[in-house]
């Protein structure tokens, strides 16, 4: 434990010099309270409909203007980050799971298993991935579940590839063979040996995922495929805001700025991390 | 090599054979009657009847899978009930423009790409170098739609730049071309970054080499130094993903494609899908598919070519 703990705090202490990387986590950590605190912070019921105030600016009672419906754009915004945060939240952790499951199966197991799943893997990849999700919403109707569900598909392949790698790379250490001489079981070896050493990686991805998955939730739900109004998302803002473009500029300026920037925070966190966790770059004495 | 080739070929060719089957089934084995959704639940039994012969659908799901690969055999793509044209001919009317926006971005972004990331390996921990980092990591991040309907907002509705809507008169290449910048820098920009970064980590790579030792005890010029002896080897690794790039492109041009209200393919599954016009689903998604899984094997054989080592490790794996 207070070896977790040591990592923990040398892993922060690196990051505090690296300014990118530390400006990408203050935004991370903003938004997540923005949006955690929604209900608190938000001076409207994202909701309500106020039909006398359509569509106007910025203003002392609407700070980032109003929607068609006359909705108040900034607590939507609020608002729409919780959905942002369930898909990549949901998306991520299963599919990581997932693919952390099958790439150990494929790296672990026989060779005729490994070949199944590389195939399955290649097959699920070779789809390009908004094409796939737009079949799939064509049968099944749009919802934030389908969609969560596709970047789940689309993703376990990602992670299952990496997994196996790096589980092939490590079967064949001598001191994995030697654990298996002393009699060792292939379930102790992938929970005390392999699983550590695949952690940093699997983080580091995962936070590289973030800004793929939220752009993904966003894109769908901007093509009227992803949450079902009148939920706010990041995505269905910018989606009333283009068709009402000429009338006002507002919902599309504040619904892509939450975009941006929480996809530049995760990716600035997610490059510091691995320059940091990665100990080729660090052995080399790379930017830290 | 040629053994090489062959067994990617053939993977690649099975791969898309899966993906294809894949989608078939899920299409027609989802709950719910497409001719139902087609025509609406008031229809009558004898029109829905009459609907699903047309469509093969009252066939058992291998036969028609086993159909389905005949026609495309053939070149058939099935037709599209609702305008009773041939799928390909609708998709193929499309693809062009779809093609023009993806090579138009391309090579933009090679264009301002390669320079970029030269430049910033040249002048190491400059502030250009620094800047470019930064940059690159942003143009990648940022999700392509919100960027054009940033450019859409700005330079076409606001200041007038450019137009918002449309491919331009056909015939009027001027006209097209206009019509096509701001798509194009949408679609492109995450590969401006994304290729400066790469050239610019080849180039550091190649001027620690020997040969450009020697050329500068040659007393060569510098910039004959860099154009002629690092940028040539410097820039393969950007050659060979630039396939990939038009393979990934296709698709993410829908969103391009929707913003600008662009003809192309993306936009035209956009509307099959929300018009639930299944035919023509499967005959853009299949065309893409076998364009994205083209272009990988073809990237493939490029670096296989040119990095033996990657031939072997494919043998092993």
């Amino acid at each position: 434990m207070t070896n977790r703990a040591g990592f923990v705090r040398e892993t922060f202490t690196a990051l505090r010099k690296d300014s990118l990387g530390m400006t990408g986590l203050v935004i991370v950590v903003t938004i997540l309270l923005l949006t955690l605190f929604a209900s608190i912070l938000s001076p409207y019921d994202p909701l309500e409909v106020d039909v006398y105030n359509r569509l106007v600016g910025p203003s002392w009672q609407h700070w980032l203007g109003t929607d068609q419906l006359g909705r108040d754009v900034l607590s939507r915004v609020l608002y729409g980050g919780r959905v942002a945060l369930k898909v990549s939240l949901v998306a991520i952790s299963v599919s990581m799971a997932a693919g952390l499951l099958l790439g150990m199966m494929a790296g672990f197991g026989p060779k005729w298993l490994d070949r199944v799943l590389v195939i399955c893997f290649d097959t699920l990849r070779s789809f390009p991935t908004i094409m796939f999700a737009l079949s799939i919403v064509a049968l099944t109707g749009p919802s934030l579940n389908t969609v969560i569900g596709i970047i789940i598909i689309t993703s376990i392949p990602v992670y299952g590839r990496i997994v196996r790698t790096q589980t092939q790379a490590m079967r064949d250490n001598d001191f994995i063979l030697a654990e298996r001489a002393m009699g060792a079981s292939t379930a102790h070896i992938l929970r005390h040996h392999v699983l550590p050493n695949i952690a940093a990686p699997l983080l580091i991805l995962a936070s590289m995922d973030v800004p793929a998955v939220v752009g993904m939730e966003a894109g769908l739900s901007f093509l009227g495929l992803g949450v079902s109004a009148p939920t706010p998302s990041w995505g269905s803002i910018l989606n009333d805001g283009y068709s009402y473009l000429r009338n006002s500029p507002w919902p599309i300026i504040a619904g892509g700025i939450p975009l941006i920037l929480v996809t530049l925070g995760f990716t600035f966190f997610g490059e510091s991390l691995r320059d940091i966790l990665d100990p080729k770059l660090r052995g080399k004495g790379g930017k830290f | 090599m040629i053994r090489f080739i062959t067994r990617r070929g053939l993977l690649a060719l099975f791969i898309l054979f899966l993906a294809v089957s894949l989608l078939f089934a899920m299409i027609h084995m989802m709950p719910g009657d497409p001719a139902n959704v087609l025509l609406g639940p008031k229809a009558s039994p004898e029109l829905k009847a009459e609907l699903k012969q047309r469509m093969g659908l009252d066939q058992p799901l291998l036969v028609q899978l086993g159909r389905f690969y005949n026609d495309l055999a053939h070149g058939d793509l099935g037709i599209d009930v609702f305008s009773d044209r041939q799928v390909s001919e609708i998709v193929f009317e499309q693809l062009p423009y779809t093609l023009a926006l993806v090579l138009a971005a391309i090579g933009g972004a090679t264009l301002l790409g390669i320079p970029l990331g030269c430049f910033s390996a040249l002048r190491r921990n400059s502030l250009l170098d620094r800047l470019t980092a930064i940059m690159s990591v942003a143009f990648i991040a940022i999700p392509s739609f919100v960027v054009a309907l940033y450019l859409l907002l700005w330079l076409a509705v606001k200041w007038r730049w450019f137009p918002a809507m449309g491919a331009g008169e056909s015939g009027n290449i001027a006209d097209q071309a206009h019509h096509l910048v701001l798509p194009a820098v949408a679609l492109g920009l995450g590969w401006v970054g994304y290729i400066a970064r790469l050239v610019r980590a080849s180039m550091l790579e190649v001027m620690e080499e020997n040969h450009i030792r020697t050329a500068r005890a040659f007393g060569l010029p510098e910039r004959t130094i860099i154009v002629h002896y690092a940028l040539r080897i410097a820039v393969l690794p950007t050659v060979t993903i630039l396939g990939l790039g038009i393979g990934t492109m296709l698709s993410g041009a829908l969103f391009a494609e929707i913003v600008f209200s662009r003809p192309g393919i993306g936009k035209l599954l956009h509307e099959a899908v929300l018009s639930r016009n299944y035919p023509v689903v499967m005959g853009s998604v299949l065309v893409t598919t076998t364009f994205f899984v083209l272009s990988t094997l073809v990237s493939d054989i490029i670096n296989a070519t040119l990095d033996p080592r990657l031939r072997e490790r494919g043998k092993s794996s």
